[in-house]
Parts: C-alpha cells; structure tokens; sequence
C-alpha cells in the first residue's frame, strides 16, 4: 500500500527534513505519526500525496513509483488520497455542498451521483442538515467535519490528517475520532499525524515516531511516549 | 516548465459546469470583479476614444490630400491644336490620373464665386477676359504631385504650374508625422491597458491562490482549474467594453449630429457613424476579451506551477 525505502529529504535551502525512512503501511491501517514539531511528521504525510518529492529513495503508494510520476498525473493520485488539515482548507466562498461536491466535479461525475454521494457523506459525518451553510458559518469542529467529508467523499483509498484535531476542544476532537474510525472500519487506510496525547494513548493503534527525520519507534497498539 | 494538458474529450457538461463556475466567481468575489472591470472600461474608453481621433484625422487628411491638384495655365497664345497635344502629353504621364480643361470663363467664374461679394467687380472683366485656360490636373498618388509638376513645366505651351508647392510639402509631412505618432500612442494605450489590466486581474487571482491550491488537493487538473477562471476573464473583459462601447456609440453620433448642423464646420467630415462607430465598437469589445482572457490565464498560469 505506503512503501518507503531509503527516503531523504532535503529542502532547497539546506534543511535535511528527512534521513532515511524505510516504511510499510498496509491496507485497511490507522496509524499515528508522532514526533516533536520539526522532526520530518509534515514531510513525511507530504510525501504520501505528493506534495514534496523525496530527493533520493523511493516512495511508492498502491504499486504506483511517486518519484517517476509524471507532473501530469499527480491530480489523479490526489484522487486516491484524501487530505485533511489543521487549519481545514476549505472554499470559504463555497457552500458546506459545494465544498464537498467540488471533489467529484473534478472527476465529471453525473450531477446525479454527485447528489447522492454528497448528502451520503455529510450524513456520515452528521452535517446533512448544514448543507447550504458557509464554512464560517459553523464551528471548528463542524468545518473539519466538511473537510474529512471532503476527503472520503470520492473513496479513496488512503487518508491523510495532519493534525486535524489541533485547533479543536477536547469533546469535538472525539467526535473527529469517531469519524475516523467509522471511516477506517470501511477499510480506508487512515495516517494521522497528531501532537495529542491523549488520542493516541486512549485509541490505541499502530504509532510511528520520527525524530529528526528517521524513524525511532515502530509499534501496533503503541503509545504517545512523550512529555506534554 | 509544465505541459499545458489539452482534454479534446472534455465532456459538454463539464464545460457547462466551467461556464457556470467562471460566471458565478465573477460576483462572488464581488468588489474584486468591480475594480477589475473598472479598469478595463477606463483604459477602453481612453483607447476607443484615441484610436476614434486618429483615424479621424487621418481621413481628414487624405480627404485633404486627394484635393490637391495641380493646375497647368496655358499658354495665352496657344492655338486649339497646340491645347489638344499639351492635354495628350500631360495624359501620358504616368502618374497621372485625370485631366480636366477649365476655360478662362469658368476660371474667373470661380474666382468672383471664391470672393464673395466684392468677387462681383471680377465680373467686369468678362468680355476681355485676361486669364488663362487651364488643365486641372490631379496624381494617382498625392506625394507625386511635385515631381509631375515639375515635369509639366517643362512641355510646350505652358505658362505657369501652379500647385501650392509650401502647403503641400508641409501637409505631408505633417499627415506623415501625425499618423506615426498617432499609431505609437494606440499601441502604447494597447501596452498599458494590458498591463494595467491583468495586474488588478492578477491581484483578484494572487487573493486566491489559496483557492487554487485547495483545488489542486482533491485533485482537480490544471486544465479544470484554468477553464473557470478563462470564462471569469473573459466575462471581466466584456463587462468592461459596455461602458466604452455606448460611450463611443452614443459619443459619436451625437458628434456627428453636431457637426451636420453646423455650416461652418462642413469642411470637417466624420468617418460615417455606420459603419465605422460598429468597427470601432467591435474593436474594442475584442481588446476587452484578449486583455480579460489573456491577464487571468497568465495569472492562473504562475500558480499552477507548484
């Protein structure tokens, strides 16, 4: 599924963000990236979805060579991976729908399909009734719930958060949570980088550690294992 | 650089969506589509009103121009023969294109007529008439006149050429100086309203670079990116050519109206309302598009570069 091999990442203006990460995330898992700020989470999820490019080492994501993929076809791997952030990004002049719905418009899918799958999603994610409303128009947890909407709506086949419950109280992340693995149970495989403790250790899965861009632990059922 | 990638397949639902898209971002990003639009009707209105002025003068000019003529005073003693053969030879010339006899009666004539009332005393004289005959002769081409009036200076039975030899020279030279200049000026208005446009198109697109990457995330291609914002452009640049082209529309035909009315200004003739007001019109409506087009796909272009 995620293959990392030998993978290094230097930044163009010298900084070494990653030093040889070997890696392999199957199908179906959910695993927490954890580590201090500045130790390679960021660059490492970038990677999965092609944002950076490793510099040497080969990331390989469902049988696909990101390092040979062609500029070209980088939107149809994004279609594949979905993307949730701290910070949400949606489409503020775009409507709850038209945020969601902007994911299957860009693969031509029939205004039918695009219907029903968008009013699915957001029932998943318990936002039918918000539908019409603006992002700012809703809570923080509501936006990240749009967002995450958003990321599964066109079933990819991993998904990516990169702290997605960093701006949220402890109740909403929960609720996040919950979404997450609704969604995992559906056997989409989710990578959460996360500075939250107490997710990590209370669901517990498979945690991975990087410090100072190399991976210092690897374990299932694993736990936060640093000092707030 | 990245390949533009060109989807020949594109589904007609999809450019709907696109045309769709394009026209909603126009008043969703609001006070950004005002500015945009403000600044092509002002750089339109300046360049359909100078390129109006330009071609203008330069009708006046030619209509100027083509009446330049040269008028050949015959030799008072000439018999009728000798008349004859000095119109063959002048007809021959090359750069000739017509040849017109004028007797000495229809010479005074036009000379009372050209003096008004006082041209009356000139009357008098029309039983022994001192003038010349004459051949009124005018060039295929105006800046040939010198040199054929040299030549027909030079044939037997010719009195005197005349053909206002200073006006005519500093005329042209004038027209020629003026239509340059003139054409420098249009392209110079052309430059900057390009310029000048696709900055505040840019600025409107720089607010929304975040947009763009959010876009490129859930994995919208380059070219489904770019089509939006292509309509938006050229929405922008048609909204902007309405208020220059009724300008120019209204404008020109109140001016015209103006102008027949007022005897003393027949000599100043306009370029007709129909066509050339429509011509200029279309002109501009098509500036507005390329400059609208043209300045949001180059901005969207900088950020589609990741």
């Amino acid at each position: 599924m995620i293959k990392m091999k030998d993978v290094h990442k230097k930044y163009k203006n010298g900084v070494s963000a990653l030093n040889g990460i070997d890696i392999h995330i199957e199908q179906g898992e959910f695993v927490y990236i954890v580590g201090p700020s500045g130790a390679g989470k960021s660059t490492f999820i970038k990677l999965i979805y092609r944002e950076e490019k490793a510099s040497q080492g080969s990331v390989v994501i469902n049988g696909i060579n990101l390092s040979k993929l062609k500029e070209k076809k980088v939107p149809f791997l994004r279609r594949d991976v979905g993307v949730i952030f701290q910070d949400f990004k949606l489409l503020n002049k775009l409507t709850v729908y038209e945020n969601v719905a902007y994911a299957l418009e860009v693969i031509e899918e029939s205004p039918k399909h695009i219907r029903k799958r968008v009013m699915e999603v957001l029932d998943l994610v318990g936002l039918k009734h918000k539908a019409r409303f603006l992002p700012d128009e809703l809570s923080g947890g509501e936006q990240q719930r749009v967002a995450i909407a958003r990321a599964i709506v066109n079933n990819p086949i991993i998904v990516i958060a990169d702290e997605p419950t960093g701006n949220l109280d402890p109740d909403t992340s929960w609720e996040i949570m919950n979404t997450f693995e609704e969604i995992n149970s559906r056997g989409t495989t989710i990578i959460m980088a996360t500075h939250s403790r107490e997710l990590v250790n209370t669901l517990k899965k498979r945690v991975i550690a990087i410090e100072g861009g190399v991976i210092v632990r690897d374990e299932d059922r694993g736990e936060y294992g640093y000092e707030a | 650089m990245m390949k533009t990638e060109v989807n020949t397949a594109m589904k007609l639902r999809t450019m709907r969506r696109h045309v769709g898209e394009g026209t909603k971002n126009v008043y969703r990003n609001g006070w950004m589509s005002v500015a945009s639009i403000g600044a092509v009707t002002m750089t339109l209105a300046l360049v359909g009103v100078f390129i109006a002025i330009v071609l203008n003068l330069n009708e006046i000019a030619k209509t100027i121009e083509k009446d330049v003529e040269i008028k050949v005073l015959i030799d008072l003693l000439a018999t009728e023969e000798e008349i004859e053969e000095l119109r063959e030879e002048i007809d021959e010339l090359p750069t000739v294109d017509s040849i017109r006899f004028a007797s000495n009666d229809e010479e005074l004539l036009s000379l009372a007529e050209s003096m008004g009332e006082q041209g009356e005393a000139w009357l008098l004289y029309q039983q022994d008439n001192p003038l010349n005959h004459a051949f009124i002769v005018q060039t295929i081409e105006p800046t040939d006149t010198e040199p054929t009036a040299d030549q027909i200076e030079e044939f037997d039975f010719v009195d005197k050429v005349n053909f206002g030899k200073d006006v005519v020279e500093n005329m042209f030279k004038f027209n020629k100086f003026a239509r340059n200049v003139g054409l420098v000026v249009i392209i110079g208005l052309v430059l900057t309203a390009i310029f000048l446009i696709s900055n505040t198109i840019k600025l409107t697109i720089m607010a929304r670079s975040k947009e763009i990457g959010i876009m490129k995330l859930v994995g919208a291609t380059n070219g489904f990116i770019r089509w939006p914002f292509f309509v938006e452009g050229m929405l922008l640049g048609i909204l902007g050519s309405v208020i220059p082209i009724s300008m120019i529309l209204f404008g020109y035909s109140y001016l015209e109206n103006l102008l027949r009315d007022q005897i003393h200004f027949r000599v100043i003739e306009l370029l007709p309302f129909n066509p050339f007001a429509w011509q200029l019109s279309l002109v501009i409506l098509a500036i507005g598009t390329f400059i609208g087009v043209w300045g949001s796909v180059m901005s969207v272009r900088k950020f589609l570069k990741v």
